[in-house]
């Protein structure tokens, strides 16, 4: 039987104990006509061997071609050690470490993650990590509603990622939060801050600044933080983790103080409050370790100023010591949480990614600060150079005059869907079509090029790019 | 010592980065000025560092680990193997369906082995936890409320015996939570139920077998109470390798369900996740399931799918096939490494492997009980028959030793055993909540006895030995209280 190591003597000296004949006694509680007959439509059991090659099968169904897309996931070197210690067996089977003396490993890898995040984005705290980005979004609107209030309305701009912005929709709607949408200058391709003004002295919680924005464009984050602040509202910073090895980072953006102290916890003393940044930074972890995998699994973090530890959701770790004063780590701040806060928990979220999260924090050990930055400034340069040689095809050019991280925005000369249906037959994933989710920009393709791609790759995009529009 | 005080400046680590720095054509005013506090360390310094931290925990492949409520059963490694097949990684989210109908067959081929053995007339893989699994559920419920215009549904009931996600999902979505108590037996009090439902009703969140290791036994009754007042049955499938292939939440009348795959379709916690909690529903909240969810098709005949007759396609159904649908609940599809673990699994046990998962996690639970109940331990509800799980209080053995249900659990470890669950459910004092599983052997069980026997004659004899527990671990008792007032969440140089 697999996974099930009762022999028979096992069974009757079992049930000797219990005082049963049968194990089917067992379910005598269960009213007889509600039991199940027979699963046929499962079929037979099959063996290691058998399912090693259905799954074999499968997969060489699936065809990795060579991939320009980005749009939220993006392809990385991942070091060969990442996965082979985060799949021991001690980490990946092991349960949310609510005994924290036996789980020391995973308590002490979730606090180096945490400082590790913290850093990156310039804020003071970070929790544990939640599911993903778009989901995280949706948690950090929340916890900006909390904080503030007064207001149940989030500034979120069209250079946000469309998927985001509808996975945060799902997920906020029901508590009557009002995504207001701030529309891009069509030059630029980052926030219109004309449009943007025309919200001031409204009332809202608070303002997504994405950086890089959905078009990889770099917002001005000093400005756009700085009007939020001015104007009453938060600064949501919703970033990719690798850009930040490069970019300035969240908790720095701004120079403009919050003008109203913040509630809740530490935010009555003014020497916590921060004179600057944005109030709470989220994004993807996918770049930090997480293969693309058909979207998942990859991890949501979330990083926020001291002042708001206690709106946070999902779990955190605390460093504190034992009965003999020695150092260790341990859950903490749980009684923001739903098995103890219940109907008035911060959030109803039970998990976290660990294991993804374990990935990413022997990946940020592996690289390091020095390589971090090879490969945030590698994919930038990689990006650029493909920009640069698509723009040298008739008909092809660069959307926007801004700077970009690692992705940028082609506008065609055909429909795109066309144009990528022709490199894929030569074995090319050209980018992602915009022209879905922003019809007016015409024939828009968004591309990406990160480190692993080498100049042969590059000049066979533009082949096969020229080929498709020919 | 942390992984940042093994840290030496300008040590680099060569091989895993980019040979050349290369230039960066961005403003001045955008970029970073000061280096992220990462450490600086060579690939054996970061190999050896998590290798030994690793070794700091308890796990499922070291340790027994019966705690209730989680099902910690063995994890197969031929899932994570065959998950990891390199085409299955390299796979973009937006890559186009041709491209990825290996991955979309095994999504497909979970989706109906799921609505196999939970009578469901759909299902939905998109919620990343349990927690998101129950999110989903509540909001078709409200969706399919106000589709009828029934917009007087306020609230959601849920019985104290609950998971806290229970209540805290209803406020999610924007509920207002009614709790009833539950009785003696540990069934739900149905007159309490009786009295709580009417025109604000929109649903029932129910776990059963209930958090206490009991199969509701009036679960026919309740359904009728909840449907005749115009609410929903949801199910939360915390316990659902309680009944794996015994009985479905649908033949019970749930018209919405989840299943925590990293429970019951043996995907790894991972030391907290990530999980996958699919949803089911009946027929009546199909138009409302979560995106995207995966459909089989005729092949276009100029499409790119297996040629030929009866050829068929796989792609996901959107915004445009489900107008009506509550929505994405992350930026892509969920959890996938995670759903193909759980679909291995499944093709592994097969129809007679799925039938064993519950006669054979109840035969532990009730062998468990009845050889600890000898022990000396106190049964919680020694009147019923355990599902895969059952509580013991170890009040009696408070009173008479001072010895609480923590200091067994700390006592536990230095026995080579995880804990059971403590303190929860909140409604028995000083309770754990015992979950062996189908995994463990006859006598992984019976050196589980003779430990909590131990234990039984250390708490008589030698309380102070229990109380100071655990001696063998890494650290001893933490100071929770220091944790959370002095906070040191991050680490500084």
């Amino acid at each position: 039987m697999p996974f099930i190591p009762h022999t028979s003597q096992d069974v009757s000296s079992m049930l000797a104990s219990i005082g049963v004949a049968e194990i089917d006694a067992l379910f005598d509680e269960i009213p007889a006509h509600l039991k199940s007959g027979s699963l046929t439509a499962l079929g037979a059991g099959l063996n290691e061997m058998q399912v090693a090659r259905l799954m074999r099968d499968r997969a060489a169904q699936d065809t990795p071609l060579l991939n320009f897309i980005g749009a939220g996931a993006y392809e990385h070197h991942i070091p060969a050690a990442v996965w082979e210690l985060a799949t021991r067996g001690e980490f990946y089977s092991a349960y949310t470490p609510y005994q924290a003396e036996a789980s020391q490993g995973t308590l002490q890898v979730l606090y180096e993650y945490q400082t590790m995040m913290a850093s990156l984005t310039g804020m003071d705290v970070s929790n544990a990590s939640l599911y993903d980005g778009a989901s995280g979004l949706a948690e950090a609107m929340l916890m900006a509603v909390r904080a503030h209030k007064t207001s149940r309305r989030i500034l979120v701009p069209a250079t946000v990622s469309p998927f985001y912005r509808s996975t945060a929709r799902s997920i906020v709607k029901l508590q009557d939060i009002e995504l207001v949408e701030i529309p891009y200058d069509r030059a630029t391709g980052t926030v219109d801050m004309a449009a943007l003004a025309q919200h001031a002295g409204t009332d809202f919680a608070a303002l997504v600044i994405p950086q890089p924005n959905f078009f990889g464009a770099l917002e001005d984050v000093d400005a756009l933080t700085n009007w939020a602040h001015a104007n009453g509202g938060l600064a949501i910073a919703l970033v990719n983790p690798l850009s930040l090895a490069l970019l300035k980072p969240a908790g720095l953006w701004g120079d403009n103080p919050h003008p109203n102290p913040l509630p809740g916890g530490e935010g009555t003393n003014a020497a916590l409050r921060a004179p600057v940044g944005a109030d709470i930074a989220v994004g993807d972890g996918q770049p930090l370790g997480a293969p693309l995998s058909s979207g998942g699994s990859y991890f949501g973090f979330m990083c926020c100023k001291q002042a708001l530890v206690r709106q946070m959701p999902g779990r955190i770790i605390g460093r504190t010591v034992d009965l003999d004063g020695k150092q260790g780590f341990t859950l903490t701040l749980q009684a923001r949480e739903q098995h103890i806060r219940r109907a008035k928990a911060t959030s109803n979220i039970c998990s976290n990614q660990g294991l993804m999260v374990t990935a990413a924090t022997i990946f940020m050990s592996l690289l390091g600060q020095d390589g971090l930055r090879r490969v945030a400034a590698a994919s930038h340069q990689n990006s650029q150079r493909l920009a640069a040689l698509a723009s040298g095809i008739a008909g092809v050019s660069v959307l926007f005059n801004t700077p970009t991280f690692h992705e940028t925005v082609l506008q065609l000369p055909k429909p795109v869907a066309e144009v990528l249906a022709n490199m894929a037959n030569a074995g090319i994933l050209g980018g992602y079509d915009l022209s879905a989710d922003y019809p007016e920009l015409g024939n828009a393709l968004l591309v990406c090029a990160t480190e692993t791609k080498t100049e042969e790759d590059l000049q066979q995009f533009v082949a096969s790019l020229q080929a498709a529009i020919a | 010592m942390l992984i940042f005080e093994r840290s030496h400046p300008s040590r680099r680590n060569a091989a895993q980065a980019p040979q050349a720095m290369a230039a960066v054509n961005i403003p001045a005013a955008l970029l970073r000025k000061t280096a992220p506090l990462l450490p600086e360390a060579s690939e054996m310094d970061v190999v050896r560092h998590y290798t030994n931290l690793s070794q700091k925990n308890f796990s499922i492949d070291t340790h027994f680990y019966p705690l209730g409520s989680c099902t910690m059963k063995y994890n197969p490694r031929a899932c994570n193997t065959l998950a990891m097949l390199p085409n299955f990684l390299a796979r973009h989210p937006l890559a186009p369906a041709h491209t990825g109908q290996g991955v979309l067959a095994c999504l497909y081929d979970l989706q109906e082995i799921l609505k196999e053995v939970t009578g469901m007339a759909g299902v939905s893989l998109m919620p990343m936890a349990g927690a998101q699994g129950e999110f989903a559920g509540i909001a078709m419920i409200q969706a399919y409320h106000a589709s009828r215009g029934d917009t007087a549904r306020t609230e959601i009931i849920v019985p104290d015996a609950a998971h806290g996600t229970n209540p805290a999902t209803a406020v999610m979505c924007g509920y207002k939570v009614r709790e009833i108590p539950t009785n003696a037996d540990g069934d739900v009090d149905l007159d309490a139920l009786r009295a709580a439902v009417g025109p604000q009703t929109a649903g029932l969140m129910l776990t059963n077998p209930s958090t206490l290791g009991v199969f509701e036994t009036h679960i026919e009754d309740i359904k009728h109470i909840i449907h005749d007042a115009g609410g929903l049955l949801y199910y939360d499938g915390a316990n659902l390798n309680a009944i794996l292939g015994k009985v479905k939440p649908g033949d019970m009348g749930f018209d919405v369900i989840h299943s925590n795959l990293h429970k019951t379709f043996a995907t790894p916690h991972g030391g907290g996740g990530p999980g996958a909690g699919a949803v089911g529903v009946a027929a009546r909240l199909l138009p409302f399931l979560p995106l995207p969810v995966v459909a089989k098709l005729p092949s276009p005949t100029s499409g790119r799918g297996v040629g030929g007759e009866g050829a068929v396609e796989y792609r996901y159904l959107t915004e445009a096939d489900l107008p009506l649908s509550i929505g994405h609940l992350s930026a892509f599809t969920g959890n996938i490494g995670v759903l193909l673990r759980a679909y291995i699994y499944a093709k592994m046990l097969g129809a007679d492997g799925m039938h064993r998962v519950a006669e054979f996690a109840t035969l532990n639970a009730n062998y468990l009980m009845a050889e600890l109940q000898k022990v000396g331990y106190r049964i919680a509800f020694p009147q019923r028959r355990a599902s895969h799980e059952f509580i013991v209080s170890c009040k009696p053995l408070k009173d008479a030793t001072g010895i609480s249900a923590m200091d067994v659990a700390k006592r536990l470890l230095d026995k080579g055993y995880h804990p059971p669950t403590t303190y929860f459910p909140m409604l028995v004092p000083e309770c754990l909540l015992i979950e062996p599983t189908e995994t463990e052997s006859k006598e992984t069980l019976d050196a589980f006895v003779a430990a909590m026997k131990e234990i039984w004659d250390e708490a008589h004899a030698t309380p102070d030995l229990v109380k100071g527990a655990p001696y063998s671990q890494p650290v001893r008792r933490l100071d929770d209280v220091k944790a959370a007032r002095e906070l040191d969440l991050t680490w500084k140089a």
